[in-house]
């Protein structure tokens, strides 16, 4: 039973969040990596991108990720759950009573977001894209877009798509990462009943709007 | 059977998110253009990607069952909502097609720079706004159909596992075919120098380079221990 003034001074944090004595090492050492990372940006930016890995073989190193993540956390990788939270979290500090009142909302609410095990996760995605792109050269500060379109329509479609994703993934109760992929893994109904109607509507969007990406 | 660990503390969500974003990254899946050629079926390194590593986790699973390292049932399955899932599988497949990530994959298209992906991200967070707003009304559709708790392909069908996985191994053996024969004929997957080609580079102008380290350098005031 610490006194609460070591409570206090044992205290982390950061963008005005606290955290655990515990949880500061890690927060270092991102701090560090990411520095690290930084300065290595600077410093390879002229070389040349190093291919992207055949799609088999990054098949066969997603399949063994998941399978770690299966046999560490009892489930499987996931994204749009942290969308939600994050979402919950901005409602309750822009709107805290419309938030609080919302039968959505509500459950999510509680608590300090980056408790969550997908936060973390979501977390580490960005970690490990930026070690990648930025270590093999394919890191760039860009809008990527069709040879049609301008700047601002490229912007346009990926607003629009994103209200899509982010309404269908709820209404859905997962994305392409989190139902697809780790309840395909799990040989799951629901995966596969997704995976019909995704790449259905895909082609069809694409075949609608051709002209956004060729 | 000391496995799954159950563990989904903070290492372990790092853990799997360092190593799924770069393997996500690795596959040029922080592209939009390499994402959406899926769909022109020039490149179908989605199809590709996802079925293998499907089979991969889901043989893994299988045989870590069998030889006892974990038990029936140990690992979360999702339940089918017919609807529900129907419904937004098609908007997550519309939406893709036209925004070019879905939420996995525009993460990694931000931290490999893309800033399109971040307009992304904004259109998921309305997204999830509209989707609590309606919650209530579409509350019927969003349970409707549901079918049993976590059921399996194998439960639908009484076929064993392991006629599953073969049936599943052979329409991934036929989807890579046709995909070759695809790929070929439509232009070829697109591989990175032709994605960074039609992108202006990092050294473009001083602007861009101090956004390049502002964005990938924290400043050690953002964290502060008090």
């Amino acid at each position: 039973m610490g006194c609460t003034a070591e409570a206090v001074d044992e205290k982390f944090l950061v963008m005005g969040l606290v955290f655990d004595p515990a949880q500061r090492n890690i927060f270092i050492f991102l701090n560090i990596m990411l520095s690290y990372m930084g300065n290595a940006m600077d410093e390879e930016e002229e070389m040349s991108p190093r291919p992207f890995w055949p799609p088999l073989l990054a098949g066969f190193a997603l399949g063994l990720v998941l399978l770690l993540t299966f046999l560490m956390t009892g489930h499987g990788l996931g994204a749009s759950g942290f969308f939600t939270r994050l979402t919950a979290t901005l409602g309750a500090w822009l709107a805290p009573a419309a938030t609080e009142a919302s039968r959505y909302f509500g459950p999510y609410v509680q608590g300090n977001p980056l408790a969550f095990w997908i936060s973390w996760e979501v977390v580490g995605v960005a970690i490990g894209a930026l070690a990648g792109s930025i270590s093999n050269g394919r890191f760039r500060l860009a809008l990527e877009r069709g040879p049609r379109v301008g700047a601002n329509e490229r912007l346009i479609y990926a607003l629009i798509g994103g209200v899509l994703v982010g309404f269908g993934a709820r209404l859905a109760r997962g994305c392409t990462s989190g139902l697809a992929l780790s309840g395909g893994a799990t040989l799951a109904v629901a995966a596969f009943v997704f995976l019909v109607t995704f790449f259905a509507a895909g082609f069809l969007m694409t075949f609608a709007a051709r002209r956004v990406w060729r | 059977m000391t496995l799954p660990l159950y563990d989904s503390g903070m290492i372990a969500g790092l853990l799997a998110g360092i190593l799924f974003g770069y393997v996500l990254e690795g596959a040029g899946f922080g592209s939009p253009r390499k994402l959406t050629a899926q769909f022109a079926l020039r490149d179908w390194a989605v199809f590709k990607v996802m079925f293998t590593a499907v089979l991969v986790a889901a043989i893994g699973l299988w045989l870590a069952e069998a030889v006892g390292l974990i038990g029936t049932r140990a690992v979360f399955t999702p339940t089918l909502f017919f609807w529900a899932i129907a419904l937004g599988g098609a908007l997550i497949g519309a939406g893709f097609a036209l925004g070019g990530y879905c939420p996995g994959t525009s993460t990694v298209g931000l931290f490999s720079g893309r800033g399109d992906a971040a307009v992304f991200i904004i259109g998921m967070i309305l997204g999830t706004v509209l989707f609590a707003a309606v919650f209530e009304p579409i509350d019927g559709l969003y349970r409707a159909a549901e079918g049993p708790k976590g059921q399996t392909l194998m439960e639908l069908t009484g076929l064993p596992t392991w006629v599953i996985l073969g049936a599943l191994v052979i329409m991934a053996a036929g989807g890579f075919a046709l995909g070759n024969r695809c790929e070929q004929r439509f232009g070829g997957p697109l591989t990175a120098d032709e994605v960074l080609a039609g992108l202006p580079s990092n050294r473009s102008g001083p602007a861009d380079q101090g956004d390049a380290s502002r964005l990938a350098t924290p400043k050690a005031h953002e964290i502060t221990a008090s």
